[in-house]
């Protein structure tokens, strides 16, 4: 594929890894640990597991998989109040696909929508938009959800729906925004982090003057990194570079997509539509101020929390989870008490397990592997080479 | 023939009934003449009149025909729930044919006979019967198999989605053929047929509600040529499966499972059309977990890789054929993968259905 496969080359890949190896090994953290190299994006996540970037990586370098997971960080409070939503009659319920089977405390949309529930997954806000056009009769429910990546489509669709005058649809807004987060994480105690790859789809919106006060303030270097593997190992490379020289710096390898200023049309219509919440509650990880947007006063009929009564009941995280430590990077994925066992893709009790961008997942998923019955077997690449693979593409 | 039916047809003088209207209605279903009309005017019409002429409540087969063919019968069921009824590269009724025949087909069986049961929906038009009754038959002729009985049902509006198929299929393996997913050896290798998630990117694309503007058209075919050409050259293949539902990722796995072995994939040489990579990078799919109904996942002991790849590469629906990886010791029950990029990892069972990520 053109423009992407550039993104994965395996030469240029090998190049990287070597000089990444060697700057690793100029980088002394002390006290015996691994660099510890924080991924804030889910994005980031996925594509590191896609790819098997971590067996790759030298040994002393350890990716830990942040909260930039939107699907992941929502309490079963705001779950349990979707499927309220969801169930009101006349709603027609609309929600990104990977969110239906986040587990609410009793159900989650995929089984609010077998006991018939109008649930229908969208791609895009304005298909949930278009439904409401479609169906005059229906009051319809648009689910948004994400960082800064989504906000900007949310908030036009709002801006759209008003232009036309739309008055059966409403969004149940449950967006977040990152800087916040991060923040948290950077202030918890038993932090352990060394360097961020910032979230390239977050920038393209934001830019990456919003990340200086972690250069400045907290002395971690940053490098805004795009989801290619080529992208991801360069961003590493960069991080390790300034670490080698004693920088901390915010840095952008994502140029391609993202501005140093952002995108200002995408934060003008964010801003028009939302302001920041006093709060937000992130599963795992608590309460963060301002770390979530809701919509603003001149827009309120667009918003259904106030137009249907939402339940809002604040559900406690199972006990037996760890998503928390997880997400802060304390504890990898299994060694959380229930982690393959209690929770799992099929049943999952943290939202870490739920969507392939939670850490989780992605461990149970792609990584459970016996690497060294796997090495022994290194040769099927060359083989079914000889054999005579083909490229279609 | 037996004595009976040669006189059945001969006598046979019954003109066969018309349907009259555009849509099927309740009373199509209800057993009565207008069941009958529409028996005749879409299904008899296209799949021909049994051999003796006589619509009996069964099809009746000769026990000697089947033993002379080999010594067990394989049989299968399928149901056939597609939306939309027609997409590129085929339509509902195809799929019902091949995919019945293509389960047969991949235990070594030779497919015989089919049934066929519909589920119609009142007010689907009349005419979309019978186009789909014509694709199950042009299917079945190129299969060689026949669809001997079958069933009609109409179902109130709402109560099924336009037109849902059923059919059985029954089939006769011959003496001394074992092919199962649990035959997989370390040393073995694994050979697909072609680009892969055609089918699933074709449909996804022909829903029309992702606005893209793909040009996929779907894989759905028999395949019980290719397989007997495969099992020609090598008739000590180990497993063939068809990678439908769940792609090729599933059926890797249930092969890993029931044969105690690793599965070990190049991703390098997996054959993907750049289309179907695109539509799945814009929506985030793994095509490996995207359906097929035209591609079949061999295994076959390291030494017969090169013949059977040639046998499979001179037929028709295996020109593409490639070895995608092999069989492995460990670790046992995994399917493993060796990315584009060089490293390594896990490709698991599907949970339940694949969600896109939202960003």
């Amino acid at each position: 594929m053109k423009y992407v496969d550039e993104f994965r080359d395996p030469e240029q890949a090998k190049v990287l890894l070597r000089e990444i190896e060697e700057l690793a090994s100029q980088v002394d953290v002390g006290s015996n640990r691994p660099l510890c190299i924080m991924e804030v994006c889910g994005g980031h996540t996925h594509s590191i597991f896609k790819y098997g970037i971590e067996n790759l990586l030298p040994k002393n370098i350890e990716l830990v998989h942040g909260p930039g997971c939107p699907v992941c960080v929502l309490p079963m409070g705001r779950v349990d109040d979707c499927v309220a939503l969801a169930e009101t009659p006349g709603v027609i319920f609309c929600t990104f696909g990977d969110a239906m089977r986040v587990p609410g405390s009793k159900k989650s949309l995929m089984q609010a929508k077998a006991e018939g529930a109008d649930v229908r997954m969208v791609y895009s806000p304005l298909d949930a938009l278009e439904l409401a056009r479609r169906h005059p009769d229906r009051e319809v429910v648009f689910f948004g959800l994400g960082f800064e990546t989504t906000m900007p489509s949310t908030a036009l669709t709002v801006l759209q729906a008003e232009q036309e005058s739309i008055e059966n649809f409403s969004l149940f807004c449950n967006h977040i925004t990152i800087i916040p987060t991060i923040k948290a994480i950077l202030d918890s105690p038993d932090l352990q982090i060394d360097g961020f790859l910032g979230p390239g789809h977050v920038s393209m919106v934001i830019g990456t003057a919003p990340y200086d006060f972690i250069s400045a303030h907290y002395n971690r270097p940053l490098v805004v990194a795009g989801f290619e593997p080529l992208d991801i190992l360069q961003s590493l490379w960069m991080l390790l570079k300034q670490m080698v020289e004693g920088r901390t710096e915010v840095e952008n390898q994502y140029g391609r997509i993202v501005p140093k200023d952002g995108n200002a049309q995408a934060l003008g219509a964010v801003s028009q539509v939302f302001e920041l919440r006093e709060f937000f509650e992130w599963r795992g990880l608590g309460s963060i101020d301002h770390s979530g947007v809701q919509i603003r006063e001149e827009y309120v009929r667009f918003d259904a929390e106030k137009k249907f009564s939402v339940p809002d009941i604040k559900i406690a995280d199972p006990k037996s989870c760890q998503c928390g430590e997880v997400l802060k990077g304390v504890i990898k994925p299994w060694d959380c008490k229930v982690f393959g066992r209690a929770c799992t893709p099929e049943t999952p009790l943290g939202a870490l397990m739920v969507s392939s961008e939670g850490a989780c997942a992605a461990y149970y998923q792609y990584g459970r592997l016996d690497l060294k019955t796997m090495a022994e077997n290194s040769d099927v690449a060359e083989e079914s080479a000889d054999q005579g693979a083909r490229s279609v593409a | 023939m037996n004595e009976m039916s040669k006189k059945a047809t001969s006598d046979r003088t019954r003109r066969r009934g018309k349907v009259n209207v555009d849509k099927v209605t309740l009373a199509h279903g209800a057993g009565g003449k207008a069941m009958r009309d529409l028996i005749d005017d879409a299904f008899l019409d296209a799949f021909g009149e049994p051999d003796d002429g006589v619509l009996e409540d069964q099809a009746r087969l000769l026990m000697s025909d089947l033993s002379a063919q080999g010594d067990r019968l394989a049989l299968t069921t399928d149901s056939f729930v597609v939306d939309p009824l027609f997409f590129p590269g085929g339509n509902i009724g195809t799929l019902a044919v091949a995919g019945t025949v293509n389960d047969l087909a991949v235990s070594g069986a030779k497919p015989l006979y089919l049934t066929c049961g519909m589920i119609i929906e009142e007010g689907l038009p009349v005419e979309t019967l019978r186009r789909v009754a014509r694709s199950m038959q042009e299917t079945a002729e190129k299969a060689g198999v026949r669809i001997i009985t079958g069933d009609t049902k109409v179902v109130h509006h709402g109560a099924a989605d336009k037109l849902f198929i059923n059919t059985a299929g029954i089939g006769v393996i011959p003496e001394g053929l074992d092919i199962s997913s649990a035959n997989a050896k370390p040393g073995d290798v694994v050979i697909v047929n072609g680009v892969l998630g055609d089918h699933g990117a074709a449909i996804l694309n022909a829903r029309g509600d992702l606005a893209l503007e793909a040009d996929i058209e779907s894989d759905c075919g028999p395949l019980n040529g290719l397989i007997d050409a495969i099992i020609n050259i090598c008739p000590e293949v180990r497993s063939i499966r068809d990678a439908t539902r769940g792609g090729i990722a599933s059926v890797l796995n249930e092969v890993a499972e029931d044969s105690r072995v690793g599965v070990l994939l190049n991703e390098q040489s997996i054959p993907m059309r750049a289309e179907v990579t695109g539509v799945c990078e814009i929506l985030g799919l793994d095509p490996l977990y995207l359906a097929n109904e035209g591609k079949i996942v061999v295994v076959v002991p390291g030494d017969m890789s090169d013949a059977v790849l040639q046998a499979m590469r001179t037929h028709e629906d295996g020109q593409d054929s490639v070895v995608i990886g092999k069989i492995c010791e460990a670790p046992a029950g995994t399917v493993v993968m060796e990315t584009l990029f060089g490293g390594r990892r896990v490709v698991d069972m599907l949970v339940g259905e694949q969600l896109p990520r939202i960003c």
